[in-house]
C-alpha cells in the first residue's frame, strides 16, 4: 500500500506485470474511488464551463463526454479532466484526486454573482471502479444483466438502481475498451467485488496503481503532476486536439494563441530505451548531444514491449521521432531514441 | 508465507548469504522479491571489487522501484550471475538458487541473522 493524494492505495494486488497483461489480454478492475467528481448545473453552466475549460462543451449532446483541460491565466495546466453533459443544463466532471481543491478554487474564482451556476463537489461521497480490457463487455453483462446497455466510448449513462444511482462512463486510462462506474461510496465495495469476480471468470483480475501507470504510459497518456504542470501549456504537452482556440475566450487562451504564432519552447516527447537498461524513472536527466536537455517526466519498463519507455520535454527540433538521446541513470548514460506515441499498438 | 531456508544467513535489508560455501553466494530473500515485484534489470558489481560488509554493491530494478543491495560480508567479488542479464526474473522465480547475484570470497562476515531472527524482522 502507498499513500496517494490522501488515500492508501495498493500498487499491486498480485504483480504489476500480471495485472498489466490481464488488462491487455482479458480484463482488469481498478478501484478509482480517489478520483474527484463535480456537478455543474444551471442555465449558465455551459457558458461557464466554456470560459473555464479548453475544449468546447457546446459540442456535447446529452450523454456525451470529452477530455478537456483547466488552465491558469498563464496557460499552464491545473488539471486534465473529463466533462460529460448529463442534461441540457447539467454537467458531470471527473477530475484528478490530487487536484480537487485546486480545481474547485479555480472554478469558484471564475464564478460571478451574475452567473446562474451551481457547483457541487461530490468527490467525498462518491466511489468508483474502472473495468478495462477486451473482455469489459462480458464483465458489464455479468454485473448488470443482458438487458443493460454498455456505455459506448465517451458517453455517460445514468442508472437508478435499488442500491443508488450509477454513473456509467465509456472512458478509461489504458487504451483498452472499458467503462468507469461512479456511485455513492457505501455501494462501491459491493460493485468492486462483483466486478472482480466477473473479471476473474473472464481470465482477468483486480489491478493496482502500478499497472494503471504502466498501461496509461504505453498509450502515451499524460499523468498530471508528472507530465502536466502549471508551468507548461497543453500545446507543449501535445494536447492541442483538446484545445478549441476558435472559442472567443477561455482562461489561458492568450498564451496559447501566442505560442501557436511564435512556436513552442519545448514539447512533451516520447522515448524508448534502445538496449537492455534500467527502466527510466521520473527526474532522471535527459541528455541531448552530450548536454542535459531536460528530465524524465514519466518513465517505466513497458510490460507489453519489454523495454524502458518514457516521456520528457525536449526542444522542438529534438522532439522528432528518431532523435538520439541518452538517459542518465546513477551517473551512467544509456542510449534512447525519440519515438511516436502511442508506444503500444494493438496487433 | 515467505520461504526462509535454515542453512542461510540474512541481513535486515533482505539479502541472504550462504557462508557454508566458499566463495559464498549472495541474493535477496523470497520476502524481498515478492515485495519488489517483477524484476526487470539487475546492476551487478565488477568481479575483483573489494567490498565492505554493509556497502551498497548492486541495484535491483523492478517495474515498481530501484532498490540498493548491500554486501552481507567483507571480501572480494569473485563471480557474478551473468544469467540475470538475459533473465532478471530469475530473482522472482528462484531467489535462493538460480537467482543468486554474486559470490564473495569472504575474509569476515558482519553480524548476520539466522533464519529465525530474520523471520521476526519480516513478521
Amino acid at each position: 500500500m502507498v499513500p496517494f493524494a490522501g488515500w492508501e492505495m495498493p500498487v499491486q494486488y498480485t504483480s504489476i506485470m500480471d495485472e498489466h497483461k490481464a488488462v491487455r489480454a482479458a480484463v482488469g478492475v481498478f478501484d478509482i474511488s480517489h478520483m474527484g467528481q463535480f456537478i455543474v448545473s444551471g442555465a449558465g453552466a455551459e457558458a461557464f464551463l466554456n470560459r473555464a475549460l479548453t475544449n468546447d462543451v457546446s459540442k456535447l449532446a446529452i450523454a456525451q463526454g470529452q477530455y478537456t483541460l483547466l488552465l491558469n491565466e498563464a496557460g499552464g495546466v491545473i488539471d486534465d479532466l473529463i466533462v460529460y453533459r448529463t442534461t441540457d443544463k447539467e454537467f458531470y466532471l471527473v477530475v484528478n484526486a490530487s487536484k480537487i481543491d485546486e480545481d474547485l478554487a479555480q472554478l469558484q474564482s471564475l464564478l460571478t454573482d451574475a452567473d446562474d451556476v451551481q457547483l457541487a463537489n461530490v468527490s467525498s461521497m462518491t466511489g468508483g471502479i474502472a473495468v478495462q480490457g477486451p473482455k469489459s463487455r462480458a464483465v458489464f453483462t455479468a454485473m448488470f444483466g443482458p438487458e443493460a446497455v454498455f456505455p459506448e466510448h465517451n458517453t455517460i449513462f445514468i442508472a437508478a438502481t435499488p442500491e443508488g444511482i450509477l454513473w456509467l462512463c465509456g472512458t478509461g486510462y489504458t487504451g483498452e475498451e472499458g467503462f468507469e462506474l461512479f456511485t455513492p461510496d457505501s455501494q462501491i465495495e459491493h460493485w468492486f467485488r462483483k466486478a472482480g469476480e466477473a473479471a476473474r471468470a473472464e481470465g482477468g483480475n483486480v489491478c493496482g496503481l502500478g499497472a494503471r501507470d504502466t498501461l496509461r504510459l504505453e498509450m502515451g497518456y499524460p499523468l498530471n503532476g508528472n507530465d502536466l504542470s502549471q508551468l507548461r501549456s497543453p500545446l507543449q504537452a501535445g494536447l492541442g486536439f483538446f484545445v478549441q482556440l476558435e472559442k472567443p475566450e477561455f482562461v489561458g487562451r492568450e498564451t496559447l494563441v501566442r505560442q501557436k504564432a511564435e512556436g513552442l519552447p519545448d514539447k512533451l516527447s516520447a522515448f524508448r530505451m534502445i538496449d537492455a537498461a534500467p527502466p527510466p524513472r521520473p527526474h532522471y536527466p535527459v541528455v541531448l548531444q552530450g548536454e542535459q536537455a531536460g528530465e524524465v517526466c514519466s518513465g517505466t519498463q513497458s510490460p507489453s514491449l519489454g523495454i524502458g519507455i518514457g516521456m520528457a520535454y525536449l526542444p522542438v527540433e529534438a522532439s522528432k521521432p528518431g532523435t538520439a538521446i541518452e538517459i542518465e541513470i546513477r551517473g551512467r548514460r544509456y542510449p534512447a531514441e525519440v519515438v511516436k506515441k502511442p508506444f503500444y499498438r494493438k496487433s | 508465507m515467505s520461504n526462509i531456508p535454515d542453512n542461510l544467513q540474512y541481513r535486515e535489508s533482505h539479502e541472504w548469504i550462504d557462508a557454508t560455501q566458499d566463495p559464498a553466494p549472495v541474493g535477496i530473500t523470497d520476502y524481498a522479491q515478492n515485495a519488489l515485484g517483477d524484476v526487470v534489470f539487475v546492476e551487478l558489481p565488477k568481479v575483483g571489487r573489494q567490498v565492505q560488509a554493509g556497502e551498497q554493491v548492486a541495484v535491483i530494478e523492478s517495474v515498481k522501484a530501484a532498490s540498493d543491495i548491500y554486501a552481507p560480508a567483507t571480501g572480494e567479488i569473485v563471480a557474478v550471475n551473468d544469467a540475470l542479464a538475459g533473465n532478471p526474473a530469475l530473482i522472482n522465480t528462484d531467489p535462493y538458487a538460480e537467482g543468486w547475484m554474486f559470490k564473495i570470497k569472504t575474509s569476515s562476515t558482519s553480524t548476520l541473522l539466522d533464519a529465525a531472527a530474520y523471520a521476526k524482522v519480516i513478521a
